[in-house]
């Protein structure tokens, strides 16, 4: 009976000190801003919630490092607090509850993935405190009517968008045959409803319209009928296993169309695990280091990419660069609302309107960004095997030219 | 109704032959569950986790740049040690047990597998190329990657190895003993509880074997074995129990079977369709029980 007294005041006085100590880290402490992040670190997530979390923090230390952010007269300097969220929605929930109930922090960054950000939106809302994601580009984010919510990313439906309306632009303005594969998820439906909607408005037919089962490693199926249909399409997005195995599969079975356009290229790898079998393939990205967008903090894409790699060692995908691209939103919002009340500063962030190394940067009501198009990049292959991803579309941005058709395997 | 696979006949060839590929492979992973779960009446949810980290075993050996064939060999070695650490720290405590608790500690080993290789591999989905090329058919028209080929070549060369040495050697005499009756068997001078370890080695070499030709015919990630899994118990299911021959039927079956419905009713009720064949064939099965319990009255 002794111990089990001595285990319970123990235990409620170490629950009384963690309580007192973590309220008083509120949301600005000292010349401190602080933000709170609940971030895949561990889980199926976790590459990407790395990437997310090293954008995050090269941007707190660029923007530390040049002079912090003026608000009222007075200098202050970011900081975040993480959590791992375990890639697990549930879990994301619950830290965003206790970064705000607890911790006190009154904004809050985006976690990875448009799934934890579904489920992270619902609490940030409630409680008033704006969040500026970079990471959750399904379009039924954007339609829930949140008004705390902002995403530096174009949505979802629009990632193809492009490839079909070049592919019309090839054909002279008319329409042309579509061959689609989509996993059954959130992501990948929207991208998928974003393609319908090109469709209709060019006059395209859509012959094959696949919806892949999220536990399904096999395309053989969709791509043996791709090549009876012979479309002048074929569109894939399945995250990462979704573009490996097309291009494995493409490979194997000689499947030969005109033009073959996915996502998650960058996060699969594709160029460095399929080498030149992944030539030709159109990607589509949010943000791609060639780019001549520019800002005060990071330049360009290509002095942003040069430091990320100094840092972390490797070339940042468009995921880290969005990330960064938050932290700058922040800053600028703190600056114009020159205040740390909730509301004024969701009022700022409403208005911006801004270009930073990442794109052009103005929100819609429903929170996406509307300023800033997808780009398309094409793996571009040399004799010696050497794979490069050029962007193609639009043209605006094109730093090579397209290469279309896709010359067809008998002649490679 | 105008089905793209009828109008183009050399579409059902494709389909027959990518069904028998795919499930050949199904059937080896099925195999192994079909014996311990025979021997040591234990249903392995980690099944398809031992499938992947075969899997990655061959992945590492394509990154050493040693060719992932050869992971047909070192896989399955590597696993049976596996297996057999894992029996002798968990399953042989629950392999009296009745099958629920034996479910639980495979689902605990599974869940500690996928995080486990998510800590140590990362979360990439991976690949490793063989470089086999292809085989075509009709003028282009039916074409097979021959690491599918190769798959299923290997696969039935180990099922078959397996078969005899079942029948032929004196372990696996001991094995299908223990099957029968393991008191008997214990009664007899057998070693069960050897047996038992042996039993849940070879299912982890036969995973290891499965899982190599995945890493060089599809993609592997961590998180990926629970499928492999579900696919072996249904296969297992259809075939029933103690029916080695009937699960290699079976695990074909089932590959042609979701190629077609692929074809037929499209992809997105692919799995579903043969989830609902599994309903069919257990009502089946429990309508002729019942009509064999009623003459037995």
């Amino acid at each position: 009976m002794k111990i089990k007294n001595i285990i319970i005041t123990f235990v409620s006085a170490i629950a009384i000190l963690f309580s007192t100590s973590v309220v008083s880290l509120a949301k600005v402490v000292g010349d401190k801003i602080i933000l709170g992040a609940a971030i895949s670190l561990t889980g199926k997530y976790s590459s990407n919630g790395v990437h997310t979390q090293n954008g995050y923090n090269m941007a707190v230390d660029r923007i530390n490092d040049m002079g912090g952010i003026k608000v009222g007269g007075k200098t202050y300097k970011f900081d975040i607090i993480y959590y791992d969220d375990e890639s697990n929605p549930k879990r994301a929930a619950q830290l965003a509850e206790r970064l705000i109930s607890q911790d006190g922090v009154e904004f809050m960054l985006g976690p990875y993935s448009s799934g934890l950000t579904k489920a992270i939106a619902p609490v940030t809302e409630k409680y008033g405190v704006p969040m500026v994601e970079a990471n959750g580009a399904s379009r039924s984010l954007f339609t829930k009517g949140y008004k705390y919510l902002f995403a530096v990313l174009a949505p979802a439906n629009l990632y193809l968008d492009v490839a079909i309306e070049t592919a019309v632009e090839l054909n002279g303005g008319k329409g042309v045959r579509i061959a689609q594969a989509f996993e059954q998820d959130a992501f990948s439906q929207d991208v998928r409803l974003g393609i319908l909607d090109a469709a209709e408005r060019t006059g395209s037919k859509i012959i094959i319209d696949d919806k892949l089962p999220k536990e399904l490693n096999d395309m053989a199926a969709t791509l043996a009928k791709v090549k009876a249909v012979k479309p002048d399409v074929l569109v894939v997005s399945g995250h990462t296993k979704g573009a490996l195995t097309a291009i494995r599969q493409i490979a194997e079975m000689k499947v030969d169309v005109p033009m073959l356009a996915m996502t998650h290229c960058d996060a699969a790898k594709l160029s460095k695990q399929h080498g030149k079998n992944s030539q030709y393939a159109l990607c589509a990205s949010q943000w791609h280091k060639t780019l001549t967008y520019k800002d005060d903090f990071f330049k360009d894409g290509m002095t942003y990419a040069a430091d990320f790699e100094k840092l972390f060692g490797y070339d940042p995908p468009y995921q880290s660069a969005e990330s960064s691209a938050a932290l700058l939103v922040f800053k600028d919002a703190f600056e114009r609302a020159n205040s740390f009340d909730q509301k004024k500063v969701r009022d700022a962030l409403a208005d911006t309107n801004m270009q930073t190394f990442y794109g052009n940067i103005k929100f819609a009501e429903g929170g996406q960004n509307v300023d800033k198009p997808m780009v398309l990049f094409q793996v571009m292959c040399d004799d010696a095997g050497k794979c490069e991803n050029k962007v193609v579309a639009p043209l605006k941005w094109a730093s090579a030219e397209l290469i279309h058709p896709i010359p067809k395997w008998s002649e490679r | 109704m105008d089905f793209l696979i009828f109008q183009v006949p050399m579409l059902t060839l494709q389909a027959v032959l990518d069904g028998l590929l795919l499930g050949v492979l199904f059937a080896l992973i099925a195999y192994g569950m079909a014996l311990q779960w025979g021997v040591m009446n234990i249903i392995n949810i980690a099944q398809g986790d031992l499938v992947i980290l075969g899997g990655y075993i061959a992945y590492f050996m394509y990154l050493y740049g040693i060719h992932p064939a050869w992971g047909v060999i070192i896989s399955p070695i590597i696993m049976y040690f596996v297996g057999v650490i894992i029996y002798k720290l968990v399953i042989n405590k629950v392999v009296d047990r009745d099958l629920f608790i034996s479910i639980l500690a495979t689902f605990g080993i599974s869940i500690l597998f996928m995080q486990l290789m998510n800590f140590a591999f990362g979360a990439d989905v991976v690949l490793a190329n063989s470089g086999y090329g292809t085989t075509m058919l009709f003028d282009n028209s039916v074409t097979l990657p021959n690491s599918k080929i190769f798959s299923a070549f290997i696969s039935i060369v180990f099922a078959i190895g397996l078969v005899i040495y079942m029948k032929k050697s004196k372990l696996g005499r001991a094995i299908r003993a223990t099957a029968q009756n393991a008191r008997a068997a214990k009664i007899l001078g057998v070693d069960t509880e050897k047996v038992y370890a042996a039993t849940f080695g070879i299912n982890a070499a036969l995973c290891g074997v499965a899982g190599a030709l995945i890493s060089i015919t599809f993609t592997i990630h961590p998180y990926m074995g629970l499928p492999y899994t579900i696919r072996s118990f249904m296969i297992v299911i259809v075939a029933g129990l103690g029916n080695l021959p009937g699960v290699a039927m079976s695990g074909m079956g089932l590959g042609v079977f979701e190629e077609f419905a692929d074809y037929i009713l499209g992809t997105e009720f692919r799995i579903g369709s043969v989830f609902l064949l599994l309903v069919l064939i257990l009502v089946y099965r429990r309508f002729k029980l019942s009509r064999k319990r009623e003459y037995l009255k």
